[in-house]
Order: C-alpha cells, then sequence, then structure tokens
C-alpha cells in the first residue's frame, strides 16, 4: 500500500539503527507519546536494537487508557438505562469499569452499539426520535474534530435526543505533567504525528524552549520512528532543544485550522481527570455552555459514583512511564487480552497490549500454534 | 483512535452540507468526512480519523524523504559500516 509500504524498508530501518548507533555517545531516555507509536516500536523490536543504554519510556497517549473510571462507570450507569441507546468506539466496550465493562453490559441486554465514526451516532439519533442517544466522546486531539462535528450536526438537525459524555484529553498539557513530575527521566520526546497533524506544533515550541527538551514530531511507521529518534538523538547529542518534524508528508507546522476551527466551536479547554495520572489543569476539552443541552451528564442523573480499580493493576504507573508491564505482576496471568484488568491490556494502543502481542515477559508463546495444541505425542 | 491510516479518495459526494468520500485502504474501502481537507480531490491520499481526514498527504515531500533516506550511504550522511555495537540485532525494523 502506498505511503505504508515503504516506510517499512528493511534495508533503510537498517541504515538509519546504524546511524543511531553510530552517533549515541552516552545513555538516553526517549518518550513516544502515543500508543500507536509504542506497539510497532515493540512489534518491530526496535526499542530492544536501540543502543545500550538508549531507553524508549512509553507515554500516556492510549485514549481508551486515560479516560477516568469515573466516566466509564458514569457510560455503564447511562447505558444501562431502557430507554439508551449508548453508542462508542469500539474500543472502549472492554474497558473495565469499577465492576462491569459496557460489553458485557450489552450481553445482558442494554441497546450498546459500536459505531466507527460519529456521525454513525447522530444518524442513529436522527433515526430513532423516541430513543435517547448517547456518545461516548473521548480521545486526544485526533478525534475532536470528529466529535466536535457530531455536536455542530446535531445541532444543525435539531436533535434533542442526542448528547456526548466527554472524555478528551490533550497532549500537549501532560508532556508538561511528565516533565514537572521529580520522578521524570523523559529527555526528549516523539511527539504523536496525527495529534500534529491537527493541531500543528506550535504549542510544544514553548514547551522545548522552556524544558529544554527536544521534541519531533513523529509518524508511525518503522521507518519513522526510526528517523524520529535518530533526530531526537542527534538534537541531545549537539545539546540543541528544538521541535523537529520527521513527518513531514502528513504534519504543518499550523495544522488543520479548520479541524481546530470546528473543534472551538464546540469545546472549550478545562481541567480533565487522566485515569491513573490523576487531575491535570487544562487538559482537556469541555463542551462550551451554548451546547450544554448535549451534555448527557447533565441529562442523565447516575446519582454518586463510587469507583474501585483493580488492587493488582499498576495501570498509573504504567501510563506515567515510571513502570512497565513486566514489572506487574498480574501482567500475564490474571491479565490478559481475554481477561483485561486494566485499559492498557485491552486498547490497540495501550502498552500491556503491545507488549502482549509481542510475546514479552510470557513464558510460552502466547498463541501456540494449532499442531502443538493437538499433537497427541505432547 | 490515533491509529489513522492513508488511503486513496476513490469518489466524492456531498451529504447534505457534507462532502464525503469513499476512500480505499489498499482494498478495503470505507466512508470519510472530507469536510476538514477542502481542498482534497479524486485521487488524492489522506489520512482518515474515526470516519474524518484530518490531513491530506504531501506527496512531494514522502518523495523527498524517501530519497534522502536511501541517499544515506551515497551522502556519508550516516555509514561506518562496521562501526556498529553488535548488539544490534538483524532483525530489528525489518517488517
Amino acid at each position: 500500500m502506498k505511503y505504508i509500504d515503504e516506510y517499512r524498508d528493511s534495508a533503510i530501518a537498517r541504515k538509519l539503527l546504524d546511524e543511531i548507533h553510530r552517533i549515541t555517545t552516552r545513555p538516553w531516555a526517549l518518550m513516544e507519546v502515543c500508543g500507536g507509536q509504542t506497539h510497532t516500536l515493540v512489534k518491530q523490536g526496535i526499542d530492544e536494537a536501540l543502543p545500550a543504554g538508549v531507553r524508549m519510556i512509553h507515554g500516556p497517549g492510549c485514549p481508551v487508557c486515560v479516560t477516568p473510571l469515573e466516566q466509564i462507570d458514569k457510560a455503564l450507569a447511562i447505558a444501562a438505562r431502557p430507554d439508551v441507546i449508548f453508542t462508542s468506539y469500539g474500543d472502549m466496550l472492554r474497558v473495565p469499569g469499577s465492576t462491569t465493562d459496557l460489553l458485557a453490559l450489552k450481553a445482558r441486554g442494554a441497546d450498546v452499539r459500536i459505531v466507527y465514526s460519529p456521525l454513525d451516532a447522530v444518524r442513529i439519533a436522527a433515526a430513532n426520535p423516541e430513543r435517547q442517544v448517547v456518545f461516548f466522546a473521548i480521545g486526544f486531539e485526533t478525534t475532536a474534530p470528529a466529535n466536535a462535528m457530531a455536536v455542530s450536526q446535531a445541532a444543525r438537525l435539531g436533535l434533542d435526543n442526542f448528547t456526548v459524555l466527554v472524555s478528551h484529553v490533550l497532549v500537549p498539557p501532560a508532556m508538561c505533567a511528565i516533565l514537572d513530575s521529580p520522578s521524570n527521566q523523559v529527555q526528549a520526546f516523539l511527539a504523536a504525528g496525527h495529534v500534529c497533524a491537527v493541531m500543528g506544533w506550535t504549542e510544544y515550541e514553548p514547551i522545548s524552549a522552556r524544558y529544554h527538551v527536544p521534541i519531533v514530531v513523529t509518524g508511525f511507521e518503522p521507518l519513522d520512528l526510526l528517523e524520529g529518534i535518530l533526530m531526537a538523538i542527534r538534537q541531545l547529542e549537539s545539546g540543541r532543544a528544538e521541535v523537529e518534524n520527521q513527518y513531514v508528508r502528513a504534519v504543518r507546522r499550523e495544522g488543520n485550522r479548520a479541524a481546530q476551527d470546528a473543534v472551538f466551536r464546540v469545546f472549550e479547554i478545562g481541567d480533565r481527570k487522566w485515569r491513573g495520572i490523576g487531575m491535570i489543569p487544562s487538559s482537556g476539552y469541555h463542551l462550551r455552555p451554548e451546547f450544554a443541552r448535549f451534555d448527557a451528564e447533565a441529562r442523565f442523573d447516575v446519582g454518586t459514583i463510587h469507583t474501585a480499580e483493580h488492587p493488582a493493576c499498576i495501570a498509573g504507573e504504567i501510563l506515567q512511564g515510571t513502570k512497565t508491564p513486566l514489572d506487574c505482576a498480574a501482567y500475564g496471568t490474571l491479565c490478559s487480552p481475554q481477561k483485561p484488568l486494566g485499559a492498557p491490556m485491552v486498547s490497540a494502543e495501550g502498552v500491556c497490549s503491545a507488549y502482549h502481542a509481542a510475546g514479552r515477559g510470557l513464558a510460552a508463546p502466547y498463541t501456540l500454534p494449532l499442531y502443538e495444541l493437538t499433537r497427541s505425542d505432547r | 483512535m490515533c491509529l489513522g491510516i492513508p488511503g486513496k479518495v476513490v469518489e466524492i459526494r456531498d451529504d447534505g452540507p457534507m462532502r464525503m468520500a469513499t476512500v480505499d485502504y489498499g482494498g478495503a474501502r470505507k466512508e470519510a468526512c472530507l469536510a476538514y481537507v477542502p481542498e482534497v480531490g479524486l485521487g488524492d491520499y489522506v489520512i482518515v480519523h474515526v470516519g474524518f481526514a484530518i490531513s491530506q498527504l504531501d506527496e512531494e515531500e514522502a518523495l523527498r524523504t524517501l530519497e534522502l533516506l536511501r541517499m544515506m550511504d551515497e551522502e556519508g550522511l550516516a555509514m561506518e559500516l562496521g562501526d556498529a555495537p553488535a548488539a544490534v540485532t538483524p532483525s530489528a525494523g525489518a517488517a
């Protein structure tokens, strides 16, 4: 496929890796922000092929993972109502709430529907005027333009049976929270390419200058990541701290203005709680007052929510980059993609699922070939 | 949700106020909204997130980057073969 295959060229990957080894003179700790990047790094073994002492710390950029437990419990309470059609992106369905998840609720008869685009949720609302249709509007800057358009479209259509349960988070405040932490080890960032495709990188320039930290806007294919790592280490080795763009084919400095305008017509910036991390000031989107009638939290009284994380899950420390899945006693035993205790084992962007899919730290290959399972002499 | 992949716009139509497209991802086709990339036309490549194209891929930039990477040897930018530590695994980066 164009724009994919050529960025998986193993000969060029080898050259980039050799160059990384050639220029590296000391240990460095880099953070890839986005969970999509984590999956490529782990699947391809790129993090393990870097020079000794160069460490990739996996960032919190997994939207499903950082959606706070309270919001998931609220989603479960709303989805359980008989008058509600609850719509969500597919990867939220198996994220554990305090007592259950959306998929289990659906199995017990709740009307929970997976949508590919939030516009599908608006269509469902238009087709079911007698039902309340709620969309779980979560994600980073990448999904905000789509979620904003859904609200705008519902307003245009005059739908009074459509609401959104908002849990939107933003990358730059999370990067600052990581850099402000006394236990921070991150010396350079690979910024999330698609977040920057929407927002551009101007908001990263003051962060790079203030903390003297290199930030390289990076794509998602193996060559993108290797080039991003090379660019970041070049900066570190020469003492520079700038924002650079590796992902030139998709990202412009100003980002996508039309998408940004649409987002800020519907949302405004406010404080947000992150699952496993806690409250980060000005780190998310909330509906603007003029769109308050589309706020599911205002429309449905869900009572008091008492949240309870599974005691064995260390997702918070993993999301903050201070631990890896291999430090977790439940990883691969109590917790697996089939029976996740925490969100990072569920999501296609979660660190735990990336490690598990690559078989890291598992005693035996996770999926045995069929002939192995059926051979009678074993 | 951040996992956008590039696809080719193979059909464009208006759905009320919304400009919609059919996008081909190496054989699999899905609908995408073009509201945020008004300049995109048939045959262009876009990155789609949750049903919305958020960026048009710049072919010139893409070709230039690949050319630079392929020229790393010739340019003497990078290579001092044999210099790399033994820890490098041959499988790394291969896709």
